[in-house]
C-alpha cells in the first residue's frame, strides 16, 4: 500500500495532465469539427478516442504496432532523459535518429547478403557510432564554448536532413528505383520475433531502459552525471569534471538516439530514402518529459505515445480526425508538466514537488556559459 | 598545384562575389526579413530576462493563421483587403503568443525552455492539423501576396548604385519596414525610459524592482511585442514571400534568428547584421547555381552539391554560435523567472 502511495505521488501530476491534455484536445476536436463537410459533432472526440484505443489495443496486430512504435520512443526519451540528467536539452534526437538510421542502412545494405549474426550487430553499431558522433558535435562544442545545445542541436538537425539527401542522392543511389534510397537491409534486418512484425529492436529497447537505470543509479558515471546536473560547480569542486561529463553525455544521449534510428531502420523501414519520418525526435522529448527523466516513467510514456502513434491512423481513417491532434496532445501534455501550478490547482494535489530539478540547469546555461561556470542568476 | 594555387583561389573568388553582387543584394533583405524579425524578438524577449526559443512555433502559427485569414476572406472581400487582414490577423495571433509565453515564464515561472518546446510542437500539431481538416480538401488557393514595390527600370539599371536601391526598395512592404524597426527598437532600448527599464530588468530585476520598475508588466509587455514582431515574420513567409502555407514551412528559421540575435550581442542593429549574413548565405546558394562561376573556381563551386549550399546557412550558425558565444554576454538574468521577496 505504502509503495502504491508513494508511486502515485510520482506519478500523479503526469497522469493528471495526460488527463487535462485529453480533455482539451476534446474541446478542440469539436470546435474544429464545425468547419469541416460533416458539420459540429459534439461526441466527435469519445468517437476518436475510440478508434485510438481500438487501433492501439483492439487486436494482436494493434498491440504488436504499439510496441513496435514504442522502441524507437523508448531509445529516443532515454536520449532526452539521459541529458537532462546532466542539465542538457538534447533537441537533437531528430537528426541523431537520422543519422543513426542511414549509419545503418548503408552498412545493412552492403552485409545483405552476410549471414545476419554477422550483418545485423554491425549494423545496429554502425547506427550507435553514428548517433553518438552526430551527439558528440553539440556537445564538445558546449562544453568548450558554451554554444547551448538547444539552438546547436537543431541546426545539426537542419543540415542532417539535407546532407543525408544529397548522400542518397549522390553517394549511395541503389539502381533500379525511380525515386532515390539505398538497397535493402536484406539479411541485416533485426529478426521477427513474434506475429507480423515484433522485431527484436523492442526486446533491446526494454534493456536498454535497465541498462541506463542501472548507470545511472549503481555507477560512479551516473552520480557523476547527476551531480553536474545538479550543480556544475558543486560537481567541479568535488573534482568531477562538468566539461567532460557534459560532452560524454550528449554522446551517450545521440548513441542511444543512433539507436533508435537503427532498430526503426533494421527492423521496420529496411531502406533509407530522403523524408523518413523524423517524428520521433520531438515524440522523445514529450516521452522523456512524461516520465520525469526516469528509465521507468519513459517506459511507460513510451507505451501510451506508441499506443498513440499506433493508433492514429485508424482514427484518421474511420473518423478523419487529422493524425496531427496527436502532436497537439503531445505540447499540451507538456504544457501541463511545464505549468504543474495549474494542474496542482485542479486537483489539488500535494505531493511532494516532482519537479525536475536538472531543468533549471537547462536554462541557466542559455547565453554561452560552459558548464563550470554556471551564471549567478539575477542578484 | 603551384604555391599561388590557393591565394589566386581567394582572389577569383572574391572577384566572383563582386560579380554576382548585383543578382545577390536584391535577394538577401527578402531572406533576411524572417529572421531579422525573429532576432527582434529574441532582443525584446532576451533585453528584458525571458528566454524565448519558441520563436520558431510563434512565427509557424502566424504565418499560418494569416493564411488562413487571406483563404477563407479573398472571394468576398477581394485579395489585396484579405492580405492585410491576414497580416493583422498574423501579428494578433503572435502577440497573443508573447502573452501564453509571458504568462509561462514570468507568471507561473515554468522553465522557459521547456514552455518554448512546448510552443514549437504545438505549433506544428495545431497548423498541421488544422491545414489538414480546413485548406487541404478545399483544394483552393489562397490570396495571394502582397505586389511588392518596383523602382523605375532607369534607377535599377545604374551600375553601381542600382542594386543597392533595389536591396532596399524593390521589395515588399513587410520586408522594407524591417528596416524601420531594426532603427526604432535600436533607439527606444538605449535611448528612451522604455529602454532602461527593460535593460534593468533584464540585468538586475532585484534592483529594478527597489526602485519601483515593475517587473512583471515590463517583461510582460517585451514579449507581448516580441510575439507580435515574430508574427509579422510569419506573415512575411505566408501573404508577402510565398503567398501559400506548407506544414512546418519555418525550416528553422526562428532558431537560427535566435542564432543572429547572439551573433549581434543582444542589439537590434547587431542583430539585424547577424539575419543579413545568414541571408547572403542563403543567397549565395541559390547565386551560385544560376549564375556559376568560371575556371578552377566554377569547377569547385560546381563540385559541391546543392544541398551543401542549402545546408550553408544551418552549419553557419553552429559555427557562429560555437565562435562567437564565449565572447559575447547575455543580460545578467536571463532566462531567471522573478519571485517577489516573501511571494515566493
Amino acid at each position: 500500500m505504502t509503495r502504491l502511495r508513494a508511486a502515485w505521488r510520482v506519478a500523479s501530476i503526469p497522469v493528471y495532465s495526460i488527463l487535462l491534455a485529453l480533455l482539451v484536445a476534446a474541446v478542440v476536436i469539436i470546435v474544429s469539427s464545425t468547419f469541416t463537410a460533416t458539420g459540429f459533432d459534439p461526441l466527435l472526440p469519445l468517437a476518436a478516442y475510440l478508434r485510438l484505443l481500438i487501433g492501439a489495443f483492439g487486436s494482436p496486430s494493434g498491440i504488436s504496432n504499439t510496441l513496435v512504435a514504442a522502441a524507437p520512443l523508448m531509445f529516443g526519451g532515454l536520449a532526452v532523459g539521459l541529458g537532462l540528467k546532466a542539465g542538457l536539452f538534447n533537441i537533437g534526437v531528430a537528426g541523431q535518429f537520422l543519422v543513426g538510421a542511414f549509419a545503418s542502412a548503408v552498412v545493412g545494405a552492403s552485409l545483405a547478403g552476410a549471414p545476419m549474426l554477422v550483418g545485423m550487430p554491425l549494423a545496429v553499431l554502425a547506427g550507435a557510432l553514428a548517433g553518438a558522433a552526430y551527439g558528440f558535435i553539440p556537445g564538445f562544442l558546449k562544453a568548450r564554448t558554451g554554444a547551448h545545445e538547444v539552438v546547436t542541436t537543431i541546426m545539426l538537425n537542419n543540415a542532417a536532413t539535407l546532407l543525408l539527401t544529397w548522400a542518397v542522392n549522390d553517394l549511395v543511389r541503389a539502381p533500379g528505383f525511380t525515386f532515390p534510397r539505398t538497397a535493402a537491409v536484406g539479411e541485416s534486418a533485426l529478426p521477427v520475433l513474434i506475429g507480423r512484425n515484433l522485431h527484436l529492436g523492442v526486446v533491446l529497447a526494454v534493456v536498454a531502459i535497465f541498462v541506463v537505470r542501472w548507470v545511472l543509479d549503481r555507477t560512479t558515471l551516473g552520480f557523476e552525471i547527476r551531480t553536474v546536473g545538479l550543480n556544475p560547480e558543486a560537481a567541479r569542486y568535488a573534482g568531477m569534471r562538468p566539461v567532460f561529463i557534459t560532452a560524454l553525455t550528449m554522446t551517450l544521449s545521440g548513441l542511444l538516439a543512433g539507436l533508435a534510428g537503427s532498430i526503426q531502420m533494421l527492423g521496420v523501414i529496411g531502406f533509407y530514402a530522403p523524408g523518413i519520418t523524423a517524428s520521433v525526435g520531438f515524440d522523445s522529448i514529450a516521452v522523456a518529459l512524461l516520465g520525469r527523466s526516469d528509465p521507468i516513467g519513459i517506459l511507460f510514456a513510451a507505451l501510451l505515445f506508441g499506443a498513440f502513434r499506433a493508433g492514429a491512423p485508424l482514427m484518421q481513417i474511420e473518423t478523419s480526425v487529422p493524425i496531427e491532434v496527436i502532436d497537439i496532445i503531445q505540447a499540451l501534455v507538456i504544457l501541463f508538466l511545464a505549468a504543474d501550478l495549474i494542474v496542482r490547482r485542479l486537483f489539488r494535489v500535494r505531493a511532494a514537488k516532482p519537479e525536475i530539478a536538472e531543468l533549471q540547469t537547462v536554462t541557466k546555461t542559455w547565453g554561452g556559459t560552459t558548464p563550470s561556470t554556471t551564471p549567478g542568476g539575477g542578484d | 598545384m603551384d604555391l599561388l594555387a590557393i591565394p589566386r583561389l581567394v582572389f577569383e573568388f572574391a572577384v566572383y562575389l563582386l560579380t554576382v553582387l548585383p543578382d545577390l543584394l536584391p535577394i538577401i533583405l527578402a531572406l533576411a526579413t524572417p529572421l531579422a524579425l525573429g532576432a527582434l524578438c529574441g532582443v525584446l524577449n532576451e533585453r528584458s530576462g525571458v528566454v524565448n526559443i519558441g520563436i520558431e512555433g510563434m512565427m509557424l502559427m502566424s504565418a499560418f493563421f494569416g493564411y488562413l485569414t487571406g483563404f477563407a476572406l479573398h472571394q468576398t472581400v477581394g485579395s489585396a483587403v484579405a492580405i492585410w487582414l491576414g497580416i493583422a490577423v498574423a501579428v494578433g495571433v503572435g502577440a497573443l503568443l508573447g502573452l501564453l509565453h509571458a504568462w509561462l515564464s514570468v507568471s507561473v515561472r515554468a522553465d522557459q525552455i521547456i514552455a518554448g518546446t512546448m510552443m514549437n510542437i504545438a505549433a506544428l500539431g495545431v497548423t498541421g492539423y488544422l491545414n489538414r481538416l480546413i485548406i487541404t480538401p478545399s483544394g483552393r488557393g489562397g490570396a495571394g501576396v502582397i505586389p511588392p514595390f518596383r523602382i523605375p527600370p532607369e534607377l535599377a539599371d545604374l551600375p553601381v548604385v542600382g542594386p543597392i536601391l533595389a536591396m532596399f526598395l524593390d521589395q515588399g512592404p513587410i520586408a522594407m519596414s524591417v528596416i524601420v524597426f531594426v532603427l526604432v527598437l535600436q533607439f527606444g532600448l538605449f535611448r528612451t525610459r522604455w529602454g532602461l527599464r527593460t535593460r534593468a530588468v533584464g540585468e538586475h530585476p532585484k534592483a529594478a524592482d527597489t526602485l519601483g520598475i515593475d517587473v512583471f508588466r515590463q517583461r510582460y509587455l517585451n514579449v507581448i511585442l516580441g510575439g507580435a514582431l515574430a508574427g509579422l515574420a510569419g506573415a512575411f513567409l505566408t501573404l508577402e514571400s510565398t503567398g501559400s502555407f506548407q506544414n512546418g514551412m519555418t525550416g528553422g528559421r526562428g532558431f537560427i534568428a535566435l542564432a543572429a540575435m547572439i551573433f549581434g550581442r543582444w542589439t537590434p542593429v547587431g542583430s539585424f547584421l547577424g539575419a543579413l549574413l545568414f541571408g547572403t548565405a542563403t543567397a549565395f546558394g541559390v547565386v551560385v547555381s544560376v549564375r556559376p562561376a568560371e575556371g578552377d573556381l566554377g569547377v569547385i563551386l560546381r563540385s559541391i552539391p546543392t544541398f551543401w549550399y542549402a545546408a550553408l546557412p544551418y552549419l553557419l550558425t553552429v559555427v557562429i554560435l560555437a565562435g562567437v558565444v564565449g565572447r559575447s554576454v547575455p543580460p545578467a538574468a536571463d532566462g531567471v523567472p522573478y519571485a517577489k521577496e516573501g511571494k515566493a
